[in-house]
């Protein structure tokens, strides 16, 4: 070992039983659901509830909303991802709290300041946000989840993801290292 | 069998119910893997953490095979369980712009919640981002309709497309994945940083 790692402080999981875990997580979807895990679809939910309350006029009009509600039947909020992502708030504070990693802050790299972290932040949020629509995921519903029940379409997002995250690293590094 | 909601051997509320739990499995594993640090996860983009490709790929061959096991067990009916469609052209154009969201906030959405519920402000901030980027999407529908509903392809399997029985797929990423392992491990060697 070399001694960078033995300086790790912070008490993570291993990656690959944190890995494990997180398989058993999906399966336990799978088996109980009949879906997997998801993240994007639940600030889907969110929207679609938020233009419905404020804006009823324009919900009728929206074809974004008529399509979400070709598949979803019902108050947006009751929805299995809803339910879920509430879960995960809950999940990782509890990990946060037990390993003392609870703190405000902004977390960025010492060579940006905070302010540019946060408006690379929300910039990559609202990016993330549209394409997660476009590509009917993101890396927990598409990619992840597309993977263990070996789907094309999922695998596919995947691949456009992360090829892009690695096409685009070297243009960004200076946020980051 | 499973899966359970699907089959009606559990109701809808305690499907729901049974969902929050998931989820809390699914943060807390998240969180303790690591991923509710933004500089973490950009590292697989830097060499410098591989934890994504650790988690990630583990998950997945444990997942698939777990399925896999299942149907083998006659635990769980798979064709009942979502498999996601294809829709070539939205799906690769809303990867690419998830890849610059990726790049540029260094958080994706399940992992923006588990930062934001340590306490990352740059989290919280991302997750503010993620509303307004679906909002935009759904205000521009109309525009973005064709592109949307091209190139659907039903709901294939990447067995399937390369003809495989899905046990030889899964065997092959396997392999693929320990490869994979093997070589995060040595880059991290290669790139070492403290842990963030």
């Amino acid at each position: 070992m070399s001694d960078i790692k033995k300086d790790r402080k912070k008490n993570y999981l291993n990656p690959y039983m944190g890995g494990v875990l997180l398989g058993l997580v999906l399966l336990a979807a799978n088996y109980i659901a009949g879906r997997g895990l998801g993240a994007s679809g639940a600030v889907k939910s969110v929207v679609v509830t938020a233009v419905t309350t404020i804006a009823p006029s324009a919900a009728e009009n929206s074809g974004f909303i008529k399509e979400y509600r070709e598949s979803h039947k019902g108050n947006p909020m009751k929805s299995w991802l809803v339910f879920q992502m509430a879960g995960v708030i809950v999940g990782g504070f509890l990990s946060g709290a037990l390993s003392g990693r609870l703190e405000l802050k902004v977390e960025h790299s010492p060579k940006i300041t905070s302010r540019k972290r946060l408006l690379l932040a929300l910039a990559g949020g609202i990016l993330f946000g549209f394409g997660s629509q476009l590509g009917r995921g993101c890396t927990s519903g598409a990619a992840l989840s597309g993977m263990a029940v070996l789907s094309l379409g999922g695998f596919v997002t995947m691949m456009a993801i992360f090829g892009t995250g690695f096409a685009l690293a070297y243009f960004f590094r200076k946020n980051w290292i | 069998m499973g899966p359970l909601a699907v089959n009606e051997i559990i109701s809808e509320n305690t499907n729901l119910f049974l969902a929050f739990l998931i989820g809390i499995g699914f943060g807390f594993v998240l969180e303790a893997s690591g991923f509710s640090s933004s500089r973490k996860l950009a590292g697989v983009f830097y060499g410098y953490d591989m934890v994504v490709l650790k988690v990630f790929f583990t998950a997945a061959i444990t997942g698939m095979t777990g399925l896999l096991l299942f149907s083998l067990f006659g635990w769980i009916d798979l064709s009942l369980v979502y498999v996601n469609p294809l829709y070539v052209t939205s799906a690769i154009t809303g990867g690419v712009i998830m890849g610059g969201g990726f790049i540029l906030g260094g958080y994706c959405p399940g992992t923006s919640f588990c930062g934001a519920s340590i306490g990352k402000i740059d989290a919280m901030v991302f997750i503010a981002g993620l509303f307004i980027g679906v909002a935009l999407f759904a205000a521009g529908y109309g525009w973005f309709e064709d592109l949307y509903m091209a190139a659907f392809k039903g709901d294939p399997k990447i067995s399937t497309s390369l003809k495989m029985s899905d046990g030889v797929f899964v065997l092959l990423v396997i392999l693929i994945a320990l490869a994979m392992f093997w070589i995060a491990e040595i880059v991290e060697e290669k790139f070492p940083r403290e842990e963030y």
